[in-house]
């Protein structure tokens, strides 16, 4: 009785010491090589579906995502004048903006490979970049892929993708920081979902 | 007399009015440019919004209505063997010059490699059409003039675009004039042979971006700051190798901050943002990973 009881405890502390054992790089290479697998036998995304792609995205790809920090780093100085509600669209938006923009990134998909960098883990990080390198099967040149990504409780989230060195998140600051200074807050949202509208007639409902 | 006088005018006219068009054209594009830019949305890093944006509507008409079209063709009708084997061709060509820029910067191992590379491919590799180096682990660099200069500390100056070119800085643009200088592929005789390399290398290099542009498409709020701020990303990392410092903490910590009666009364919207960005571009080149 007395040992089955401790075997249970030893359960319990057991599997949530499991979930914490994912890695980052283990990760964002699980998760990647998941996400291509159904890709490349996909011929309905290869060929643009874009609907399905999203949907892929957002059952594998998007819990592992921090909307809200990217959001607030895009936003970056004018987050903390936005009111809660304003800032909960502000993410809603930009989370619908990025994922169409990875989705599509999926359709144009062509055989490429993808190369892990090698990545060690440092004690007590909790703010780390995984290094991967897009390798082209055709012509074109070779293309960084780097996953910034933050411990939050147990799991690690990724709050920033660069792409040749160009983040995906910061390179909104500027255009969202003068579409504020001209319009506000409230003009951001509007142009947000304009944006957002204009790709739904053409590829997806949410 | 008078008749054939005429005559000659008119051919002279004739002959005349194409450049003279082009070059009307041009001072009219630069003009609206001009005036248009006194207007600009206040980016310290883009003062000359107006001319930029007007430039930029130009580069994008020239793209799709001759570049990009004949890319797609181009990139339809070769088989992909061929296609890869172009890249290589002008990119075993753009090595040696690499390899110049390494070792300008400083970097020796790096210029050896790209050196390597060059020995390599033309032999080997056939005039550089198979890359062999990358199998054996030389790895590609990417260099130029521009960031020859970022690297000596020089920061980058107004953001400008520049007809058919395209994005550069102020800085990038001094590096673009020596980097066609010291091209090549520019400087090939005879000229017939140079001018078939350089269009089948704009039309190569082209159709190699065309999966890029649905992505931006569907990501830019608006295509000229997407484009902009990409292009200034992208300098800022090949400068530094892939390794920039960074720039998102510092930022996400300003933002996450409480607010205090200080920074109410600083007003950082209207006082310190106009000015961080130039720091940055200023400071930014000079250290080293």
């Amino acid at each position: 009785m007395k040992s089955l009881f401790t075997f249970f405890s030893a359960l319990l502390i057991a599997v949530p010491a499991l979930a914490q054992e994912v890695a980052p790089d283990v990760l964002v290479k699980t998760v990647t090589n998941e996400v291509l697998e159904i890709v490349r036998k996909d011929k309905e995304i290869q060929s643009g579906n874009t609907k399905k792609a999203i949907d892929l995205v957002e059952v594998k790809v998007l819990p592992h995502f921090n909307f809200t920090r990217m959001t607030q780093l895009a936003v970056a100085r004018d987050w903390r004048q936005a009111s809660a509600a304003q800032q909960k669209i502000l993410t809603d938006e930009f989370h619908v903006l990025l994922v169409r923009t990875y989705a599509k990134a999926l359709t144009e998909y062509k055989n490429q490979t993808i190369d892990f960098k090698p990545f060690v883990l440092k004690a007590g990080e909790t703010d780390v970049r995984v290094r991967t390198e897009i390798k082209q099967a055709g012509a074109g040149k070779n293309i960084e892929l780097d996953y910034y990504l933050e411990k939050s409780g147990a799991a690690w989230k990724v709050y920033d993708i660069e792409v040749g060195g160009i983040s995906i998140v910061t390179n909104y600051r500027d255009s969202f920081a003068s579409e504020v200074r001209n319009n506000g807050l409230d003009g951001l949202i509007k142009s947000l979902q304009t944006k957002n509208k204009s790709g739904e007639a053409t590829s997806v409902k949410k | 007399m008078v008749a054939r006088s005429s005559q000659q005018v008119s051919e002279k006219r004739m002959k005349t009015a194409l450049p003279a068009r082009i070059k009307s054209v041009t001072v009219v594009m630069v003009a609206v440019g001009l005036l248009a830019g006194c207007a600009t949305s206040g980016n310290p890093k883009d003062p000359i919004e107006g001319f930029n944006r007007a430039m930029f509507a130009f580069n994008e008409g020239l793209d799709s209505m001759i570049i990009k079209p004949v890319a797609t063709g181009y990139d339809a009708v070769l088989p992909v063997p061929i296609r890869i084997g172009v890249t290589n061709f002008f990119s075993n060509i753009e090595d040696l010059f690499i390899g110049v820029n390494n070792l300008l910067q400083g970097k020796v191992p790096e210029a050896f490699s790209d050196l390597g590379r060059v020995a390599i491919n033309i032999t080997v590799g056939l005039l550089g059409v198979i890359d062999w180096a990358s199998d054996a682990g030389l790895e590609k660099h990417e260099e130029d003039f521009g960031q020859t200069f970022g690297r000596w500390g020089v920061g980058n100056g107004a953001y400008v675009v520049i007809p058919v070119f395209g994005p550069r800085t102020a800085r990038d643009t001094v590096g673009l004039v020596l980097d066609v200088a010291a091209d090549p592929v520019a400087n090939h005789k005879p000229v017939r042979t140079r001018d078939v390399a350089l269009v089948l290398r704009v039309v190569n290099d082209r159709a190699d971006l065309l999966p890029a542009d649905k992505v931006v498409d569907e990501a830019a709020l608006d295509k000229y700051s997407y484009m902009r701020d990409a292009y200034l990303q992208r300098r800022r990392n090949l400068i530094h190798d892939g390794n920039p410092p960074r720039e998102i903490e510092a930022d996400a910590e300003q933002a996450d901050r409480p607010v205090t009666a200080e920074a109410e009364t600083l007003d950082p919207r209207a006082e310190v943002v106009p000015v961080a960005p130039v720091l940055v571009a200023h400071t930014e080149p000079a250290e080293k990973k």
